[in-house]
C-alpha cells in the first residue's frame, strides 16, 4: 500500500487503463496542455499525447455527444466536466443520447463512456460551482451513477467504471481531491453497485455516500463517547444501489439515518427511505431520517451552514433513538 | 469527378422512385391508424440522400434526423425490418421499441436517427473521431435541415471537427422551414453554407438536383477521407407535406405549399432522363411495379410481424 491523494488516485486509475487498453481515452475542458483543471490528468498528455488526451472547447454538450459517438464505434472516452454544475449544458446529450442509444436502437450499441465530475461546497465558488446533482442522473434509466469517498474507492471504482460497457456519471467530490489515503499497487478494480461498511455499529445505521461518509465517521467519533455505535454504510454507488447491504444492516440496527450533501429534497436518501419502507418496514423501530443540505442555491459566505457537518449527523442520529412507533 | 455513367443514373432514379413510394405507403399505413406516433416524411427531398449515399460504403456513417427514411434507405437499409420497426413489431431495427424516430442499422453504419433536432451532429463527429483515432479511412456525413443549425450542438461539433480535420461532412437539407416556422424568422443569414465561415471550413450551398448534389457530395467526401477536413454543404430542398404527416400548413398557405410541390427533384430527374434516353416510359413503369411488389411485401412482413412482449421491455437497458 501506498499513502496518495484522492485525486492522484483518479489519475493512476486513468493512466492504468490507458496504458491497458489503447481504445481508452480522455476528452474535456483543460485536460490535457494544463493537466486538468484539478490536476486529475497531470502528465497525461505528454504521455499519450494530443490524440489520446483532447482539450476541447468550452462546449460540454458538443465533446459529450462526441465522445459517445466515439464510444459507439468501439472506443471508451472518459469524459471529464469541470465542475459538476456545468454538465447541466450536457443534459440533452447524457439523459437523450447517452442514456438511450442502446435501449432506444435495440441493444444494437454498447457505449462504454466516463463522464468524470467533481460535484460540491467548499471552495466558496458560489451557486453555480457547488451543486451536487447526482440525484438526476439516478433517475435516468441506462446510467450507472458511482460516488466514491476515498482514494482507494475512487482508483477502484473509477478503474471498473472505464472497464464497464454502460455509461457512468462518475461523481468525485472537490473537497475530496486532497485527501489522504492508502491505495493498493496491484491492479485492483472495485465493483459497480457495492457499498462498503465503513464502520460497523449496532444502534443505528448511516447510509452515506462521498464527502458525507467522512462527516458520519466523524459522527461516530463524537457518538461513541457517549456510547452509541453507528454503522456507516458507504454506498459508492447510488445506481445502481446496494439494497442487500443497506437492509442487512437496518435488520441488525432498526434504525435509518441517510446523509448526502445534496438537497434534501428529492435526494437520493427519499428513494432510499422509500425503497426501506415499502420492503422492510417491520425492522424499523423509529422513523427513517435524512441529512442534507437545505433548498436553496450554495451561498458561497454561508457555506459552513449549508453543507451538513457531523454534528448535524449527530442530532439526527440522536433524534431517531428517542423515536419509535 | 467522374460523370455517373447510364447505369449511376439509372440506380439513382430509383433509389429516389423508392423512397417516394415507401413514404407514400407510409402516409396511407399510418393514417390507416396502422402506424402509432407521428412520422415525419421526406417527400420532395429524395435528391439529398441519393445523391449523398451513393458515395458512400457500407462501412462509412451517416446520422440521420426524425425525418430520416430516404438516408437509411439509401444507405441500404432493410426494408422489411424498416417497416417492421415502423409497425412497431418486435423484429424491427430496434425491436419496435422506437419506431420512425429512431431508425437505425449499425451493420450499414446507420448510426440512428435522433429525435432532438441537432442531437445527432456532434454524436456523428464523434464517429469521425474514431475513424481518425484508428485511422480506419471511414468517413462519416451527418444529415440534418436548417432549423437544426440553431442549434448549439450544430457549432460546438463544427467548431470541434475543424480544428481536429475530421473526416466528416455536414449534409443541410435546407427546406426553409423549422417545424412551423419559416427560415426568415430563424436564421439571420439567406444560406447555411455562410455559417462555415465562423470554422473556416468550406461551405457549398447546391440545389435540389441530385446529379448537382453527387457531385458537391463527392468533392466534400473526398476531401473527408484525405484528411482535410469537414465541410458544410447545403441542399436547397422542398418540404411538401408539413413537419408530420397530418400537418394542415395553414401557416403556409395553400398555394405556397402548390409552389414547391411545383419544384419536384424526381420529375425534374425523370424529364432528363426521358429526354436523354436514358429511360423509356416502359422502364420507368416497370421500375414502378417491381417498387411497389416490394413495399407490398415488406408492409404485408411488418403486420404479420408480433408486438413486443412487455416481458422483454427490460431487456438490454444495462449490458
Amino acid at each position: 500500500m501506498k499513502e496518495i491523494r484522492y485525486i492522484f488516485a483518479i489519475k493512476e486509475a486513468m493512466e492504468e487503463e490507458m496504458e491497458r487498453d489503447e481504445n481508452v481515452f480522455l476528452i474535456g475542458e483543460d485536460v490535457g496542455l494544463a493537466g486538468g483543471s484539478f490536476g486529475a490528468s497531470r502528465g497525461l498528455y505528454d504521455k499519450f499525447g494530443p490524440e489520446r488526451v483532447i482539450d476541447t472547447p468550452i462546449s460540454e454538450a458538443g465533446f459529450t455527444s462526441i465522445a459517445l459517438g466515439a464510444a459507439s464505434c468501439g472506443l471508451r472516452p472518459i469524459v471529464e466536466i469541470m465542475f459538476m454544475d456545468f454538465v447541466t449544458c450536457a443534459m440533452d446529450s447524457i439523459v437523450n443520447q447517452v442514456a438511450k442509444m442502446r435501449y432506444m436502437f435495440g441493444n444494437q450499441y454498447t457505449v462504454p463512456i466516463v463522464v468524470r465530475m467533481p460535484e460540491g461546497a467548499g471552495l466558496n465558488a458560489g451557486p453555480q460551482h457547488s451543486q451536487c446533482l447526482e440525484a438526476w442522473f439516478a433517475h435516468v434509466p441506462g446510467l450507472k451513477v458511482v460516488m466514491p469517498s476515498t482514494p482507494y474507492d475512487v482508483k477502484g471504482l473509477l478503474k471498473s467504471s472505464i472497464r464497464d460497457d454502460n455509461p457512468v456519471i462518475f461523481v468525485e467530490n472537490k473537497t475530496l481531491h486532497a485527501m489522504k489515503g492508502s491505495v493498493g499497487e496491484e491492479d485492483y478494480v472495485i465493483p459497480i453497485g457495492k457499498a462498503d461498511v465503513k464502520r460497523e455499529g449496532e444502534d443505528v445505521t448511516v447510509v452515506t455516500a462521498s464527502r458525507m461518509v467522512h462527516e458520519s465517521l466523524k459522527a461516530a467519533d463524537i457518538l461513541s463517547q457517549e456510547g452509541i455505535n453507528i454503522e456507516v454504510v458507504d454506498l459508492r454507488t447510488i445506481q445502481p444501489w446496494d439494497k442487500e447491504a443497506v437492509f442487512n444492516s437496518i435488520s441488525k440496527t432498526h434504525r435509518l439515518v441517510i446523509a448526502h450533501e445534496a438537497v434534501k429534497q428529492f435526494g437520493f436518501g427519499a428513494e432510499i427511505s422509500a425503497a426501506v419502507s415499502e420492503e422492510i418496514m417491520d425492522e424499523l423501530d423509529a422513523p427513517i431520517m435524512r441529512v442534507g443540505a437545505p433548498f436553496v442555491p450554495v451561498p458561497y459566505s454561508l457555506e459552513k451552514f449549508y453543507v451538513p457537518s457531523s454534528e448535524d449527523i449527530v442530532g439526527t442520529v440522536k433524534k431517531t433513538l428517542e423515536q419509535g412507533f | 469527378m467522374k460523370k455517373p455513367g447510364k447505369a449511376k443514373l439509372i440506380e439513382f432514379y430509383t433509389k429516389m422512385v423508392r423512397i417516394r413510394k415507401i413514404e407514400q405507403k407510409l402516409m396511407e399505413v399510418f393514417s390507416n391508424g396502422e402506424i402509432p406516433g407521428f412520422i415525419h416524411v421526406s417527400i420532395g427531398q429524395e435528391a439529398a440522400p441519393v445523391g449523398i449515399c451513393s458515395h458512400l460504403s457500407d462501412s462509412d456513417y451517416i446520422s440521420t434526423t426524425h425525418r430520416g427514411h430516404g438516408h437509411a434507405l439509401a444507405k441500404g437499409i432493410d426494408l422489411k425490418f424498416f417497416m417492421a420497426e415502423l409497425f412497431g413489431k418486435r423484429e424491427g431495427y430496434c425491436l419496435g421499441r422506437s419506431g420512425s424516430m429512431h431508425l437505425a442499422d449499425k451493420n450499414l453504419g446507420i448510426m440512428g436517427a435522433n429525435g432532438i433536432v441537432g442531437g445527432g451532429i456532434p454524436i456523428a463527429t464523434g464517429a469521425a473521431l474514431a475513424a481518425k483515432y484508428k485511422k480506419t479511412g471511414q468517413v462519416v456525413v451527418a444529415t440534418f435541415g436548417e432549423g437544426a443549425t440553431s442549434e448549439g450542438v450544430f457549432h460546438e461539433a463544427l467548431n470541434i471537427a475543424a480544428i481536429h480535420k475530421l473526416p466528416i461532412v455536414y449534409a443541410c437539407e435546407n427546406n426553409e422551414w423549422a417545424e412551423f416556422s419559416p427560415q426568415r424568422i430563424h436564421m439571420s443569414v439567406k444560406d447555411v453554407k455562410d455559417r462555415a465561415a465562423a470554422y473556416a471550413i468550406p461551405g457549398v450551398s447546391v440545389s435540389n438536383d441530385v446529379l448537382k448534389i453527387y457531385e458537391e457530395a463527392g468533392k466534400a467526401i473526398k476531401m473527408a477521407r484525405e484528411g482535410r477536413g469537414p465541410t458544410l454543404l447545403e441542399i436547397k430542398s422542398e418540404r411538401w407535406y408539413g413537419h408530420y404527416v397530418g400537418d394542415a400548413q395553414k401557416y403556409r398557405g395553400k398555394e405556397k405549399v402548390a409552389e414547391a410541390m411545383k419544384k419536384d427533384c424526381l420529375l425534374n430527374f425523370e424529364k432528363l432522363l426521358l429526354k436523354d434516353n436514358v429511360l423509356q416510359r416502359k422502364d420507368i413503369d416497370r421500375i414502378e411495379k417491381e417498387i411497389q411488389a416490394e413495399i407490398n411485401e415488406a408492409v404485408d412482413f411488418a403486420r404479420g410481424c408480433s408486438p413486443p412482449d412487455p416481458s422483454e421491455m427490460m431487456d438490454g437497458l444495462y449490458v
